[in-house]
C-alpha cells in the first residue's frame, strides 16, 4: 500500500451549516431557550426580602459563609443530604424520561444544545442562511468575510462573557459585584472564573458544538443503553419512505402519491432537508444513530415538505422501534406500562416526596452533644464525680435566637454551664457550649445516662433532646 | 449520505487470515491538538515550579514564595511546599489576630460571659495546649498521677484563679518536698502515712494515725510547716491539700487494699519529691497566647475563686 493512500489517523472536523426550520419542535426549542436563558441570566438580579441588605438576592451562594440562599430557604452544609437526594432525582428523571421518550434531555434541555442553538442563531443573523454561510466559508478571505466572521465571533464572545459573568453573580451580591467587577476591584477568583467560563463557553458552543456530544459527553453514551424497543425515538418510517423501489426525487410523473405507488417508490422525495437541519449532520434515514440528539428538527423539516407535497405528515416522527417493525404499525403512543418505566417513576416520586418532606420539616435548630473522653470522668476534692460535655448548637434560622440549655435525669444543681444556661446564637452560626455534670459518688454509681434539652426561647416546640452517657468508672 | 460519516466503515487496509480486517475510526483532530496543548502546559509548568533534577541540584522554576518566619524576618524561596505552608500560616495568623486582640483586651470575667469569645478560646486554646502542654498534662489536661497534675479537677496547688493560673504558666513552678527517711524512723513514717490516709477518709490504723497526728503537728517531722495545721496545704508554696479526695503524687486510688494505699503514701514521705517542675512559658509563648491559654485551662476544670 502506498504511503499517501493510508487512511488519515485524525479526522478534521467538517463544519456543519444547519438550515433553519419552522415547526412545532423548533417552536418548543425556542420556548425552552427563552425560558432557560430568562431564568439563568435573570435570577441573580431578582431581589428578595430577607431583612438585611447583603442577602437581598433571591438566589445567592455564599461560599465563605457556607450558606446557600434559595428564595425563602437557607441551605447549610449540614443539609448536604438534600444534594444527594437532588442528584438521585436528577438521575432517576433522566433514566425515566430516556426510557420513555429517548434523549429528550439532549435535544431540548441540555445547556450544550441551548448555547449551541443561541450561537447558531447569532451566526445566521450575521452570515445568513445555510447556502450563504457555505459560500462565505468557501470564499477567500476578503473584507466581507473578515467583517462577517469577525462580527460573529465578537458577538459569540460577548454572549460567552455574559454567560460566565452571570455564573459569578450567583456567588455574590449581583449589583455590588457588577460595580466592583468593572472597576477592577472584584476578587481575583471572580476574574479567573469568568475568563475560564468565557473561553469554555465560546469554544464549546462556537467551535466544538456537536463534537461535545459525539466525543466528550458521557450522558450521550449511556443514555443510548437506556433505550428499549418500546422507547419513542425520532425515527424514519423506511417502509413508507422507501416503498418497493426506494426513495426518488419528485420528478415529473412521480409527484403524486398515486404515481409513486404505481412505480413502487416511497414517499421520501430525497430532498435532504432532514440532513441540512440536523445539528449533528446525520441522515436520520439510516436509522437510530448514536449521533442523534433527538432534537426533532428533522421531523419539522420533513413535515413541512410533506405538507407542500400534499402527503400525510409523519414520514419522520417520534415512534418506537417495535411499532415500526410491526406488520401493521399502530399510531405511536407512550409505552409507560413497563417495569423499568414504572420502577424509575416510583423511585422518582418517592425521592421527590422525601426531599420535599425533609425541606418542609426542617427545624431551625441543629444540636449535638459529645462527651469529653479525655478524661472520661474526674474525681473532685469532695469526692464528687464530674463528666464534661460539648454541646454544639447551630441556629439555621434567618434571625438570632436564644437557646435555653437544661438537663434531664440529673438534679438541676449538678449541671454547670458557666454563664451559658441561656446562650444567644446568631443567625446561621454555630456555637459550642462546655457543660459539666457533677454527682456525689452514690448517685454517680446509679447514673449512666442523662439528656440535654436545648429549647429555642421563641419556638419552644422545636426543643431538641440529646441523650448522652455519664461515666464514673472505667469498664473492666 | 451524511456530510460527516461515510456509509461504509473505513478499514486500515490490513488483511490477515484472508478476511480479518482492522477498522479505522480516526480520532478527531482537535483531540490531537489537545494532546499538543498539554505538552505546552507541562513546559510552562517546568518554568514555574521546581521540576528537573540536574546533578545534585534541580531546576527551581521562576515562581517564588515569600513568608515571614517566627523571628519576624522576611524570607523568599523558590516555590516549595514548606515555604507555602509558612506563607499560609502567616495568612492564618493574620486572620486570627483580631480574635487574639479581642481576648487580650477583654478581662477574663467578660470572656467567660461572651459565648463567641469563649468558643474561640476553646478552639484556639486547644491547639496551643496540644502543642505545648499536652506532652506532660496529656491531651485533655487530665495529667498523670505521680507525675503531672490533673488540670480538669477542682484542686489547684498554686491557686485556681485566673491571675494565679496566668502566673503559673508565665513563670513556671518548682514543687519540692524533702525526703524524710533519714530523719524519721520506719515506725514514724508508718504512723505519718496512716495519719495522712485518715485525713481523706481512707482506711487507716487509728492508733498509728494518732501517733502520726502528733508527728505531723510536732517539730520532729514538722509537716504542718508546709502543709498547714489544717493539712489543707498552702498555695503560696504549692503544698498539696491532704484532706481532699484528689491524689497527685501517691497513687492512692490506684491501689486495691488499704495497706497498699498507706504504703504508697509512706513512699512519698520517705523519698520526698523534686519532680514537680513546671517550666516558665513567658519566654516561649507570646503574652496574648498565655492569656488565651489561661482562659482555656481555667475552663478545663472550672477554675476556682
Amino acid at each position: 500500500m502506498e504511503a499517501n493512500d493510508a487512511p488519515p489517523l485524525y479526522q478534521k472536523r467538517i463544519p456543519i451549516f444547519t438550515r433553519s426550520v419552522k415547526g412545532k419542535f423548533r417552536t418548543f426549542k425556542w420556548a425552552m431557550l427563552a425560558l432557560a436563558f430568562g431564568v439563568y441570566f435573570g435570577l441573580p438580579w431578582m431581589p428578595w426580602h430577607r431583612g438585611h441588605e447583603a442577602v437581598s438576592q433571591a438566589v445567592l451562594f455564599d461560599l465563605p459563609g457556607r450558606k446557600f440562599y434559595l428564595f425563602d430557604l437557607v441551605v447549610y452544609p449540614q443539609d448536604i443530604f438534600w444534594l444527594s437526594l437532588l442528584l438521585f432525582i436528577a438521575g432517576a428523571l433522566l433514566f425515566f424520561a430516556t426510557g420513555l421518550i429517548g434523549r429528550a434531555f439532549c435535544g431540548y434541555f441540555c445547556f450544550q444544545t441551548l448555547w449551541s442553538d443561541a450561537f447558531i442563531a447569532i451566526e445566521r443573523l450575521i452570515q445568513g442562511e445555510r447556502p450563504a454561510r457555505q459560500r462565505l466559508y468557501k470564499q477567500p478571505w476578503n473584507g466581507e468575510k473578515i467583517g462577517k466572521i469577525g462580527l460573529t465571533h465578537l458577538l459569540w464572545l460577548l454572549l460567552a462573557f455574559w454567560t460566565a459573568f452571570t455564573f459569578v453573580l450567583y456567588f455574590g451580591h449581583a449589583p455590588a459585584l457588577t460595580v466592583s467587577f468593572f472597576t477592577g476591584k472584584a476578587p481575583s477568583v471572580a476574574y479567573f472564573t469568568t475568563l475560564v467560563l468565557t473561553l469554555s463557553t465560546y469554544v464549546a458552543a462556537g467551535w466544538a458544538r456537536e463534537q461535545v456530544c459525539l466525543y466528550m459527553c458521557p450522558y450521550a453514551r449511556f443514555q443510548g443503553v437506556m433505550y428499549d424497543p418500546e422507547t419513542l425515538a425520532v425515527a424514519y418510517d423506511s417502509r413508507r419512505g422507501e416503498g418497493m423501489a426506494g426513495r426518488a426525487l419528485a420528478r415529473a410523473g412521480l409527484k403524486t402519491r398515486e404515481e409513486r405507488r404505481a412505480s413502487g417508490h416511497g414517499d421520501c422525495i430525497d430532498c435532504k432537508l432532514c440532513i441540512q437541519v440536523c445539528p449533528t449532520a446525520i441522515d436520520i434515514r439510516d436509522g437510530l444513530q448514536y449521533q442523534c440528539i433527538a432534537c426533532g428538527l428533522c421531523i419539522d423539516a420533513c413535515n413541512n415538505i410533506m405538507d407542500s407535497m400534499g402527503y400525510p405528515r409523519g414520514l419522520i416522527r417520534y415512534d418506537s422501534e417495535a411499532n415500526l417493525a410491526a406488520p401493521m404499525p399502530a399510531k405511536p403512543k407512550l409505552h409507560w406500562a413497563r417495569l423499568k418505566i414504572i420502577g424509575w417513576g416510583v423511585a422518582l416520586v418517592v425521592m421527590t416526596g422525601a426531599l420535599f418532606y425533609s425541606v418542609g420539616h426542617r427545624t431551625s435548630l441543629d444540636a449535638a452533644v459529645s462527651q469529653v473522653r479525655q478524661p472520661l470522668f474526674v474525681i473532685l476534692s469532695d469526692g464528687r464525680m464530674r463528666n464534661r460535655y460539648q454541646i454544639r448548637i447551630t441556629n439555621k434560622a434567618v434571625e438570632d435566637e436564644t437557646f435555653v440549655i437544661s438537663a434531664k435525669g440529673v438534679p438541676d444543681a449538678a449541671l454547670d454551664l458557666g454563664n451559658f444556661r441561656e446562650v444567644l446564637v446568631h443567625a446561621g452560626k454555630s456555637l459550642i457550649v462546655q457543660a459539666s455534670v457533677m454527682l456525689p459518688p452514690e448517685m454517680a454509681e446509679h447514673t449512666n445516662s442523662l439528656e440535654f434539652v436545648i429549647t429555642p426561647k421563641h419556638k419552644p416546640d422545636q426543643a431538641v433532646t440529646l441523650p448522652t452517657r455519664f461515666d464514673s468508672r472505667h469498664e473492666e | 449520505m451524511s456530510q460527516q460519516q461515510p456509509q461504509i466503515v473505513q478499514t486500515t487496509g490490513h488483511v490477515w487470515d484472508d478476511d480479518l480486517q482492522e477498522y479505522n475510526n480516526p480520532l478527531p483532530s482537535w483531540w490531537l491538538m489537545g494532546f499538543y496543548a498539554s505538552i505546552v502546559v507541562s513546559i510552562i509548568y517546568w518554568l514555574i515550579y521546581p521540576a528537573w533534577p540536574v546533578g545534585k541540584h534541580f531546576t527551581t522554576g521562576f515562581s517564588t514564595v515569600t513568608y515571614v518566619n517566627d523571628k519576624g524576618v522576611e524570607k523568599s524561596w523558590h516555590w516549595n511546599t514548606r515555604s507555602q505552608l509558612m506563607k499560609d500560616m502567616n495568612e492564618a495568623e493574620k486572620m486570627q489576630k483580631p480574635y487574639f486582640d479581642k481576648v487580650a483586651a477583654t478581662p477574663f470575667e467578660q470572656i467567660a460571659k461572651d459565648p463567641e469569645l469563649t468558643n474561640f478560646v476553646n478552639s484556639a486554646g486547644k491547639v496551643i495546649f496540644s502543642d505545648n502542654c499536652a506532652p506532660c498534662h496529656q491531651a485533655g489536661g487530665q495529667g498523670k498521677v505521680g507525675f503531672f497534675p490533673n488540670l480538669t479537677d477542682d484542686d489547684w496547688l498554686y491557686g485556681g484563679t485566673y491571675d494565679k493560673i496566668q502566673e503559673t504558666i508565665s513563670k513556671g513552678r518548682n514543687g519540692y518536698m524533702p525526703a524524710f527517711k533519714e530523719v524519721l524512723t520506719d515506725t514514724q513514717l508508718d504512723d505519718l502515712a496512716n495519719y495522712v490516709a485518715s485525713l481523706s477518709g481512707e482506711k487507716a490504723d487509728a492508733a498509728k494515725a494518732k501517733a502520726g497526728n502528733a508527728l505531723f503537728h510536732g517539730d520532729a517531722a514538722a509537716c504542718y510547716y508546709c502543709h498547714d495545721n489544717s493539712a489543707k496545704g498552702r498555695q503560696e508554696v504549692g503544698s498539696t491539700n491532704l484532706t481532699d479526695k484528689i491524689w497527685l503524687w501517691a497513687d492512692v486510688p490506684g491501689q486495691k487494699t488499704p495497706e497498699k494505699k498507706v504504703e504508697v503514701i509512706k513512699q512519698v514521705i520517705a523519698n520526698g519529691l523534686n519532680r514537680g517542675v513546671m517550666p516558665a512559658w513567658e519566654t516561649r509563648l507570646k503574652p496574648d497566647q498565655i492569656k488565651l491559654l489561661t482562659a482555656y485551662v481555667y475552663g478545663l476544670g472550672g477554675g476556682k475563686k
